[in-house]
């Protein structure tokens, strides 16, 4: 019935829809993921956002200055008297 | 009938014809569109939706030694108005201008001002919590951008080490400057797929990955350089002085561990920032060192063999004639062995021995140690201070170096160099980076001759000398004081002084070496060693003690005198460690 190069040629063209129809999954696919990857980098961005202004908080707390004043203040912390260190040599 | 289907076989041809014409010209439409135009159609609809948008990368975080952040990049957005879309009600003209804090009328003016433009900022670097109010408003033709700003935590603290960044978060001063290139990101882009009204539908692909700048580690310790701004503030506001500047080098890596200038500036709120206030003077001044200088000639002398610490010179009757110039003392101090002349600072002693010695041979150590050239630190504006050519030197210009007349040094440059007599005689580069190991180093001085050095130095410090208020409590010090006349361009100037105190600790095994100069200080005092040295003593002390470097002076019955010299200064942090000294019997 079919000749060789009939059906040579039928093949090819289910060969090109099933190519086409692989393009149409592969960059609907792509899309998907890079949206995926939008999002992620979104969620990433807001954490490191999050970071850094506790990083600045937390160093605004921790000012020397700051500490100095709750230790001897709210603490009532003192720097020892020389007289009363004991070096323990080795 | 025959005439009937004619007249059919002729209607049928036409409109089958037609059709076939029309499906001809729809095709060859379709070819024209698809193949002939399609480049310019597909470039035309691209740009109608697909926009090219920049995505931002944040500048590397500046830390201190121990991973504190210094300068810090945190995104903020900046409100954008496209003029061609924007439309609003009074009442939202209102909301607007009271959300970003602007008359509704200045804000009518801006809109009208840029009608023909497509992008005005309105509000740049604002609040996270501000960008969502104004968003919430939703406005057409209003929208976000981001962006970064930095942040200095340490503030006044730190500000002239680091320097700052303009609005486009390129560094301006200081080492985000010197470090631009590797603090700075380079910012990427990707297409978008943007509606009518400018919101992103669809990102497509991405062009350019940001890349993020990189962090910095610096040699800094946060704790040591609030410690030596504060001390510095403290005595620039009680001396009613110009300015003032501390450096406190780590004698075995080189690195810098505090540097502090007064008057200082918020690197936060730049608004009314004056130029003069954000330099970095310990490392852009320069100024004379005066007896700060002398234990180098001293260094000279003692290695040319003539002379030990204990040869005796004749330092009658207090003045030296050298031409037609007068070498003076405070006092006449008679006959005096090298050390003392170290101690009691004698110019004439010190211009006795520098005039016997061979003038290539003191401007080598004066150059070995890096006096006349930049350290290299690589820091923007470093000046290289002034040492002339021995090849240029007359017998008075001999004598005056060798007290610290005649040539300029910056407070950087002194602190290295009595780095070299703290470090065994061996040069180390400096650096505003972190060190994990110690960097080899240059001998420009033998180990003997530092040593001898160093325990002169300890003298001046000791009961006697001139730096007695220099002393810390348990520890050995040694360290110089000067007391510098000011020169301007009709000669030295009366009553304007600099006083200058550089120093190091444990004397027995130097750690630390620490420069103060106060420039132009207004009260009654302008001895080095009334005010540099208790500024000294006050940051050595806190230093010492955050470090953890073991008392090599546990029993000196002394120690409970030196407590005295700290004042309050009114600070707002009571300055802990010296008043609870002070109540020591």
């Amino acid at each position: 019935m079919l000749t060789r190069s009939q059906l040579a040629v039928a093949m090819l063209g289910c060969a090109l829809i099933v190519s086409a129809l692989g393009v149409v999954y592969v960059k609907h696919e792509s899309r998907k993921l890079f949206v995926d990857l939008q999002q992620l980098q979104t969620v990433r961005d807001d954490l490191n956002v999050e970071w850094g202004q506790l990083q600045l908080e937390q160093s605004t707390w921790a000012t020397p200055g700051r500490i100095e004043n709750v230790a001897v203040s709210r603490l009532g912390m003192v720097i020892p008297e020389p007289q009363a260190v004991v070096t323990v040599r080795r | 009938m025959r005439n009937r289907e004619q007249h059919t076989g002729g209607r049928q041809i036409f409109v089958l014809g037609t059709f076939a014409f029309m499906m001809v010209a729809l095709m060859w439409r379709a070819v024209d569109l698809q193949l002939l135009h399609k480049d310019f159609l597909q470039q035309q609809g691209d740009a109608r939706y697909l926009r090219v948008v920049t995505v931002p990368a944040h500048r590397g975080t500046i830390t201190d030694r121990h991973g504190e952040p210094l300068a810090v990049s945190t995104p903020v957005d900046s409100i954008w108005l496209n003029p061609q879309e924007f439309n609003a009600t009074p009442e939202q003209w209102r909301a607007l201008g009271r959300a970003l804090d602007i008359p509704v009328k200045r804000l009518r003016q801006l809109v009208a001002r840029h009608s023909n433009r497509e992008f005005v900022y309105l509000k740049r670097r604002v609040h996270p919590e501000l960008a969502a109010q104004v968003t919430a408003l939703q406005l057409p033709g209003i929208a976000l951008q981001h962006e970064f700003r930095r942040y200095y935590p340490a503030g006044e603290v730190a500000a002239h080490i680091l320097g700052f960044t303009n609005v486009d978060d390129l560094g301006q001063e200081g080492l985000e400057l010197a470090y631009d290139d590797w603090l700075r990101g380079e910012p990427g882009s990707k297409r978008v797929i943007k509606d009518r009204l400018g919101r992103i539908v669809e990102d497509v692909e991405s062009i350019r990955e940001p890349v993020h700048g990189k962090d910095l580690r610096l040699s800094i310790d946060r704790r040591l350089q609030y410690l030596a701004y504060r001390e510095l503030k403290a005595a620039v506001k009680e001396h009613n002085a110009r300015s003032g500047s501390v450096v406190i080098l780590d004698v075995r890596t080189g690195e810098v561990l505090a540097m502090a200038n007064q008057p200082a500036y918020n690197p936060n709120n730049r608004g009314s920032l004056r130029s003069d206030h954000y330099r970095n003077r310990a490392v852009t001044d320069v100024f004379e060192p005066g007896s700060t200088i002398k234990p180098f000639a001293i260094g000279v002398a003692l290695a040319s063999g003539k002379y030990r610490a204990s040869t005796l010179l004749d330092t009658t009757p207090g003045y030296f004639r050298v031409g037609h110039n007068t070498i003076r003392d405070v006092r006449n101090y008679g006959v005096i062995d090298v050390t003392t002349v170290i101690q009691k600072s004698s110019n004439v002693g010190v211009s006795k021995i520098a005039l016997s010695l061979e003038p290539e041979n003191l401007w080598n150590m004066l150059a070995g140690v890096g006096f006349g050239a930049v350290t290299g630190i690589g820091f923007p504006g470093e000046a290289s201070g002034v040492l002339p050519g021995y090849w240029k030197w007359h017998e008075i210009d001999q004598a005056t170096i060798a007290f610290g007349y005649g040539l300029a040094v910056t407070p950087l440059q002194l602190a290295r160099s009595y780095a070299v007599i703290a470090n065994g005689g061996e040069l180390k580069p400096l650096s505003f980076e972190y060190r994990s190991t110690p960097p080899e180093g240059m001998q420009v001085m033998s180990a003997g001759v530092a040593r001898q050095l160093r325990s002169m130095l300890e003298t001046v410090v000791a009961d006697g000398g001139t730096g007695t208020r220099a002393q810390v409590p348990g520890y050995r010090i040694a360290g110089k004081t000067g007391t510098v006349r000011k020169s301007s361009a009709n000669g030295y100037v009366d009553k304007k002084y600099t006083s200058i105190f550089a120093g190091m600790a444990p004397a027995t095994n130097p750690r630390l070496v620490m420069v103060v100069t106060i420039d132009e200080p207004g009260g009654k005092d302008y001895y080095g060693g009334v005010v540099a040295a208790p500024v000294f003593s006050n940051v050595m002390a806190g230093a010492l003690r955050l470090l953890n470097t073991a008392p090599d002076d546990l029993n000196d019955p002394r120690r409970e005198i030196l407590a005295g010299t700290a004042t309050d200064t009114g600070e707002k942090f009571p300055r802990l460690a010296y008043t609870a000294l002070k109540a020591t019997p």
